[in-house]
């Protein structure tokens, strides 16, 4: 920490801050958030968000149900999560603080709305006293500001009607917190400017309310001291931000400019996974096909019609809809078409969290379906990740001719990261399978290399052809119940899938070296699992991270990798679901560490189990 | 495309270019004979080279269909082939698209893609095959079984009042709606011929006979002796004459079916006529009549011009683009708030 002078203003110099916005889902709590996101980044600071919002659209106003939240680490390093505990925590209501006070560090600072904590708002959140009165927050830095009252007074001059003045409340709270943070108010302007273009008393009246919020932390030297914290060393390039669900749809068009095929894009609303359904739909300037389906499994099977008629096939699915989408899954895998299923995991079983998340669909990805029914899995590390992640299942889907699952979950799903913009020419190309030969027998004919059909399409004269879910003849494609032909099939099937190890990166045993304590993650505990190991490795500690994309197959060289490791630790938001896969794969004795709260994994929570792990090994 | 691309479509097809190299393995005696082979002797009267159509069904007998059909066809899975069929069509709307169904498939277990294929108004045709009974399991129920229907499933007769599968494509909104005789041939081909000229989802529903676990569901229809008693044809622009002596007629009279007796033909002529764009209260009124009270109406009960699915889909990409532009990819990726490092 160092001190530094900006405007007059004295202030310290802190290289991380963990700050969480909360309130009531009307407040705007989520603009709030994503709008400091954006001013961080605009600074040059790496950051880290997570939403937090009910599964109710408005639940009963100032209820603990109610709650809405928004978490964001803003660094001057490289930021994997968005923190364990937040140093700054700002509430509208006393649901906000009963919900989230606990995850406030010791003397962190709390910003409260005392216009919210009337009795009834105490009541419904529970309270039986008022806790601003009480010694509960003594361990804080509390800061009472009168935020609704002083909103109204900052856009009186407007002479709004109320609803609308109050709605202003979220950019006065936001002014408090850039002028904290030294945070330029012009990003915010700029970007109300474009949100309410010429609705000229909106614009006004918000832009006066984030001024005020500014100027009153200024004027009354509330905090004392300010901070600042510097920008981050992020490689040289153009950024935004981006969540995993924007980065799946954009990956999935920048997928179609590099194979001069249509997408395809049939879903059936359902969270976390909707927002690419609404992404997807906005680009119908880029040939996207979106279709809303009547359900579920209409969704994969209209994808699957569409892979057998030569789009590009794509289909997005969370928790239950992956149960509903698994016979057609089935029907993909039996006909040999393209098709990428993206299953943003949400907590199950059933309907389980809606918005919150998890990753307990690995093992119903691998084997969810009846019969002997192998597809490739993969899975997104980070929201920027899932950009890359989709263009790679669909190369895996198109060059094998097989349905592909890319797993994300909701964490992923909703945060947001800054991006390095790519450059679309250099991403890969895909490209489709042309048929073997022009004589029709061969219609059904495999690569000898990848054990892939030819992508034979409606409208090419002399290839009419049928598929189905029956079992066909190896040959021919014709119905078979043939014995022999269904083990011949059933072992084909596999060794294409299988094939694909080949195909992907080996990982490098020498590379990865040895240790006391590998620790293999997938999917969205990456952020968690390698500020840890950073942590610990940075303790001298001879632990490493080894985080897989490729769930199915694994990638050659993982049984080698691991066995070099005294232990290895499989932290997972499910009960075990990996860690099974590998003793069953490899016959290693790894060990998990399992948490289905709806929740990530926080970094101490990693931390400490490798401490733990490592503090037990015979010396 | 690729492959052949030059290669001038076939002009003059056959009815057995249609015919696909695989034994057909339907019961001996199965109405779904008769089926196949008329939609075999239509095709090549559609002017539609072979490789642009493709066949669709689902799970029982008739959908094993489209393995006899020498074009493109996926067997898919019980109740999705109109879902599959709408992947199908909006990836390319060139094809003609043949959706082959039984009144399981349809009306059980597909009911909701049913219903939503309908009222969209995609350009594909679907053939409902309908024997009231399911076949491929071997003689249970079926959701047009008829009440106290007794069957291995429903030993004491079944409780379950029957789809209207006419009443229920009405009410979806269908445009185009028939109803034919499996053994028929003339006006099997005449509905068909109607079904692949319209131009939106075109529902046609076949009685067809299943000799081994239904025999005889339709043989009042069916009988020649009896069918001009029992069945009315819906002829454009006539009334609804019916009888061996031509000499009853159906009307409507304040929404209610009546029959009336002719005295001589000046008298028909006087009648309402039938009007298949009527709208759907009268189809649904003609869908209500059941013998013995009525005749039953054959041939196609309503036809009506409305916009299809897929060019309204196509139409707001071109909207869409011609007001955006064509899409910038860098763009997109950029959005609209970016900053360098």
């Amino acid at each position: 920490m160092s001190d530094t002078q900006n405007n007059g203003v004295a202030r310290e110099v802190l290289s991380e801050v963990t700050i969480m916005f909360s309130g009531d889902s009307g407040d705007g709590i989520q603009v709030v958030g994503n709008q400091f996101a954006s001013a961080s980044s605009a600074l040059g600071n790496d950051t880290s968000s997570f939403p937090d919002f009910p599964a109710e659209i408005r639940a009963p106003a100032g209820t603990l149900a109610g709650v809405s939240g928004f978490q964001l680490r803003f660094s001057s390093k490289l930021v994997q999560t968005e923190g364990d505990s937040v140093d700054v925590l700002v509430v509208m209501n006393p649901a906000a603080l009963k919900q989230n006070i606990a995850e406030l560090k010791q003397n962190g600072i709390l910003i409260v709305n005392i216009d919210g904590f009337k009795d009834s708002d105490l009541k419904k959140a529970g309270y039986t006293a008022n806790p601003l009165e009480t010694e509960a927050l003594k361990p804080y830095r509390v800061f009472k500001v009168a935020l609704t009252s002083l909103t109204l007074e900052s856009v009186a001059e407007l002479g709004l009607n109320r609803k609308k003045a109050l709605l202003c409340k979220n950019m006065f709270a936001l002014g408090i917190a850039c002028w904290l943070f030294d945070r330029p108010l012009e990003h915010v302007e700029l970007w109300l400017k474009e949100k309410f273009g010429s609705r000229e008393e909106l614009l006004t009246a918000n832009k006066l309310a984030l001024n005020s919020g500014y100027n009153f932390a200024d004027t009354m030297e509330m905090f004392g001291t300010g901070y600042t914290v510097p920008a981050a060393q992020l490689p040289k390039g153009q950024y935004r931000h981006i969540t995993g669900n924007e980065a799946l749809a954009l990956g999935a068009v920048a997928t179609s400019m590099r194979s001069d095929k249509s997408l395809f894009f049939a879903s059936y609303p359902i969270t976390p996974s909707s927002d690419v359904l609404h992404y997807l739909a906005k680009y119908k300037n880029f040939g996207v096909k979106t279709f809303q389906s009547e359900d579920e499994i209409a969704a994969i099977s209209a994808a699957i019609g569409a892979a057998f008629a030569g789009d590009l096939a794509l289909t997005s699915t969370s928790g239950p809809g992956l149960d509903l989408k698994q016979e057609a899954i089935g029907l993909a895998v039996m006909t040999e078409l393209p098709v990428v299923i993206m299953d943003i995991q949400r907590g199950g079983p059933s309907t389980g969290l809606p918005t919150k998340t998890e990753q307990s669909d690995l093992l119903s990805a691998l084997f969810g379906r009846h019969g002997e029914c192998v597809l490739p899995v993969l899975a997104a590390a980070s929201p920027g990740d899932c950009f890359y992640m989709i263009i790679e299942a669909f190369r895996l889907a198109i060059r094998y001719m097989t349905p592909v699952v890319l797993l994300s979950d909701g964490y992923i799903a909703n945060s947001a990261e800054p991006w390095q913009i790519p450059d679309v020419d250099s991403l890969p190309e895909v490209l489709p399978n042309q048929p073997l030969s022009d004589r029709a027998e061969d219609i059904f004919t495999r690569d000898p290399k990848t054990l892939a059909r030819s992508w034979i399409v409606p409208g090419m004269p002399g290839f009419e052809h049928r598929v189905g879910g029956i079992e066909k003849d190896y040959v021919t494609g014709n119905v078979s119940y043939d014995p022999d032909n269904h083990q011949k099939m059933t072992d084909t099937r596999l060794q294409k899938v299988q094939g694909i190890r080949d195909d992907i990166p080996a990982l490098d045993p020498e590379e990865l070296g040895s240790g006391d304590l590998l620790v293999l993650s997938w999917g969205s505990t990456f952020g968690a699992v390698s500020s840890a190991v950073e942590q610990l490795k940075r303790e001298g500690l001879a632990v490493q991270m080894l985080h897989l994309r490729y769930l199915y197959p694994f990638q050659n060289g993982l049984k080698e990798v691991l066995s070099q490791y005294k232990k290895v630790l499989i932290p997972e938001l499910n009960l075990g679901q990996l860690n099974a896969l590998i003793r069953a794969e490899f016959l290693l004795d790894t060990e998990k560490l399992s948490k289905v709260q709806g929740r990530p994994f926080k970094i101490s929570e990693i931390y400490q189990k490798c401490k733990q792990i490592l503090a037990e090994l015979p010396a | 495309m690729a492959a052949f691309e030059g290669i001038p479509a076939t002009a003059d097809l056959t009815k057995a270019d249609f015919v696909s190299d695989q034994t057909v393995r339907w019961c001996p005696g199965c109405g779904d004979y008769a089926i196949l082979s008329g939609v075999q002797k239509l095709m090549p009267q559609l002017g539609i080279e072979k490789e642009k159509m493709v066949f669709v069904s689902g799970i029982g007998c008739s959908s094993r269909f489209p393995y006899y059909m020498n074009t493109y066809g996926f067997h898919t899975l019980h109740g999705r082939a109109p879902a599959l069929a709408t992947g199908i069509k909006l990836a390319n709307p060139d094809l003609s698209v043949w959706i082959v169904t039984g009144d399981g498939d349809a009306l059980s277990i597909g009911g909701n893609h049913l219903l939503h294929i309908l009222r969209r108004n995609l350009d594909v045709n679907i053939l409902l095959v309908n024997n009231q009974i399911y076949g491929l399991t071997k003689g249970q129920y079926s959701p047009t079984s008829l009440p106290g229907k007794v069957t291995k499933s429903s030993p004491a007769g079944s409780i379950e009042e029957a789809v209207n599968p006419i009443a229920f494509a009405a009410a979806a909104g269908a445009t185009f709606i028939a109803r034919c005789l499996d053994t028929d041939v003339k006006e099997l081909q005449r509905c068909l011929h109607a079904a692949a000229s319209h131009k939106g989802t075109s529902f046609v529903e076949i009685y067809q006979n299943c000799n081994i676990f239904n025999d005889g569901a339709f043989s009042k229809i069916s009988d020649r002796k009896e069918s001009a008693e029992t069945t009315v044809r819906l002829e454009e622009g006539k009334p609804l004459v019916f009888g061996k002596e031509r000499n009853k007629a159906l009307v409507f009279d304040n929404m209610s079916p009546k029959i009336v007796e002719l005295e001589n033909e000046l008298e028909a002529k006087k009648l309402p006529v039938h009007d298949s764009t009527a709208g759907s209260a009268y189809t649904y009124l003609l869908s209500q009549l059941t013998y013995p009270d009525f005749p039953v109406p054959m041939g196609i009960f309503r036809q009506e011009s409305k916009p299809t699915y897929e060019d309204q889909s196509e139409q707001q990409i071109a909207d869409y683009t011609k007001k955006h532009g064509t899409g910038d990819i860098k763009q997109l990726l950029e959005g609209n708030d970016t900053w360098q490092v």
